[in-house]
């Protein structure tokens, strides 16, 4: 029985082996522009340390617009009233009212009197610990906690309150929340503008390097010419090079930043209850740059890969028309 | 198949090297052009096989007028003549093998269909053992014979050869005459830029002699 099924399998295996062996021996043959020198190795390093720096900017900038969309909704969790005190104001009296006309008012979850100690706490490091609220004229807070999927109108309650209490102000942190915001935006801005220029050295840097190899390979293209090639031909040799030490330097680059921003992020997480992890947790959240920080990086590779491809080849296909021109000059 | 008509050549402000020159060479013709050393016999050949332009005259390949010829159709007038460079110009990172089917390998044809024409090739010029040998191993001889398996591999419809027994040995350089002449037997035209008298004697052919700048031809 096994003798019957033997022959279709092993005839499979044969074939497929055959396959194989043509594949390994078409892939053998030497590739026409010479796969290794100095200036290939020097133009891996520096495509390598492009997008190394690429992609910290990438994942900086992922960094960035994470943290400000999470502030943001932090902070837009909670909104503050203020009450100044007043002659004449009942402050007790005024917070209760403030705290029932919040929790009228719909979109509103709760509504918290900020007690005498909380408040003390707040303000002392400005007024010292033998503080007595009573002798001092201090505005005194509400936390008003709202519900993200429905909030109040903003407009509507700050009004309603100003007529409750004319001495309540609402706090609904926009202000800051704007500027935070318009700071990240800079940042991420900012970032962009890195990226595009690390993008445009790289092209740059390419278009050099395939000139340098080009006229380091004169001797090949005219023998090419001579045995008629066609252009494409001799450009898609050069750009199958380009596009290989291209990959190669921006894969070295890239998962050289992957691993630096996992190391980080893993560090941190470890480290959570030490004051140097609590500066940068308080700066940058988890300091984790997420799964589109990853994507952006990947993202990034591939494009300096096929940049470095299609540089090579502009340049290629235009120092060919410059080359091949039949001319009365002698090499 | 090429034509010359009072063709001249100069390079940049100097004087002519090449003064009106008037030839013909014909499909399946054999003939050597001579001349003493710096007479333009390579500047000559280089305009036979496209890389120099005339500064006047007339020159019609494979019936196409040169001067008219844009870029994208050099490659393939170019395929149809075969061409060994003086100093060979093998791919020095290329095993003999590879460099000879290098012009099957450019056309875009699978290796397997031609893998067998190329091993025959290489045996038949005598380097059947140095099939995988890099350039800078071979002796001068043996490159000059992968550059001459290079430029036949194709069955080109002309040959221009430019001193292709210069480096070789009497026997080695009258073997490698039959075998051009062998070529010219199955409809190539043959043309083989050589001063050397006693490689010329053996054969009874035509001769373009090369000197001050103009051509003589003895048919």
């Amino acid at each position: 029985m096994t003798d019957a099924a033997a022959p279709p399998a092993a005839g499979r295996f044969a074939a497929l082996r055959r396959r194989l062996a043509r594949r390994a021996r078409e892939e053998r043959q030497t590739p026409i522009v010479p796969p290794g020198n100095v200036a290939g190795r020097a133009l891996m390093t520096v495509i390598g340390i492009m997008t190394f720096l690429a992609s910290l900017t990438v994942g900086a900038v992922t960094l960035v617009a994470d943290t400000a969309s999470a502030w943001q909704s932090q902070i837009s969790r909670e909104i503050t009233v203020q009450v100044r005190p007043d002659d004449g104001l009942d402050m007790a009296a005024a917070l209760a009212k403030v705290r029932a006309t919040a929790l009228a008012t719909p979109g509103v979850r709760s509504a918290e009197i900020m007690g005498d100690e909380a408040t003390e706490r707040l303000l002392e490091p400005w007024l010292g610990d033998d503080l007595d609220l009573n002798d001092l004229p201090v505005p005194r807070l509400v936390v008003i906690a709202i519900d993200e999927a429905a909030p109040p109108d903003f407009a509507g309650l700050r009004d309603t309150l100003r007529i409750a209490v004319p001495q309540a102000s609402l706090d609904d942190h926009r202000a800051w929340v704007s500027r935070l915001v318009t700071m990240a935006h800079a940042t991420v801005v900012i970032g962009i503008a890195i990226l595009t220029l690390v993008l445009v050295a790289t092209t740059l840097t390419v278009v050099f390097a395939t000139r340098g190899a080009m006229s380091g390979n004169r001797h090949i293209i005219e023998v090419l010419h001579f045995v008629g090639a066609r252009s494409g031909f001799i450009a898609a040799e050069f750009e199958r090079h380009f596009l290989k030490l291209g990959l190669l330097g921006a894969v070295a680059g890239g998962s050289t930043a992957l691993v630096l921003f996992y190391a980080m992020g893993r560090w941190t997480a470890l480290n959570e209850a030490t004051p140097e992890a609590d500066q940068i947790s308080a700066l940058f959240g988890s300091f984790a740059i997420g799964w589109t920080g990853y994507a952006g990086v990947v993202l990034l590779v591939a494009t300096v890969g096929g940049l470095t491809a299609l540089t090579s080849r502009l340049t290629v296909t235009r120092q060919l028309a410059a080359i091949d021109m039949i001319s009365p000059v002698e090499r | 198949m090429i034509r010359f008509e009072n063709v001249g050549l100069r390079y940049d402000m100097g004087p002519e090297v090449l003064r009106d020159l008037s030839f013909e060479i014909r499909p399946q013709s054999f003939q050597f052009l001579t001349g003493p050393s710096g007479a333009g016999k390579t500047s000559l050949l280089r305009m036979l096989f496209l890389a120099l332009k005339p500064t006047r005259g007339l020159i019609t390949v494979l019936g196409r007028d040169v001067s008219t010829l844009s870029r994208g159709d050099l490659p393939a007038i170019r395929r149809r003549i075969g061409v060994v460079f003086q100093d060979f110009r093998l791919l020095d990172h290329l095993t003999t093998y590879e460099n000879v089917s290098l012009p099957l390998r450019v056309r875009g044809k699978e290796e397997a269909s031609y893998r067998q024409d190329v091993v025959d090739l290489i045996k038949w010029v005598g380097l059947g053992e140095r099939m995988k040998a890099l350039p800078v191993v071979l002796s001068g001889g043996e490159k000059q014979r992968a550059a001459i398996a290079r430029a036949l591999i194709d069955q080109p419809d002309i040959l221009l050869a430019d001193e292709p027994t210069g480096n070789v040995d009497p026997p080695l350089a009258r073997r490698l005459l039959r075998l051009f002449l062998e070529l010219n037997r199955t409809g190539t035209a043959v043309v083989i830029a050589t001063h050397d008298f006693g490689l010329m004697d053996q054969v009874e052919a035509r001769r373009l002699v090369l000197a001050d700048g103009r051509l003589q031809i003895y048919d």
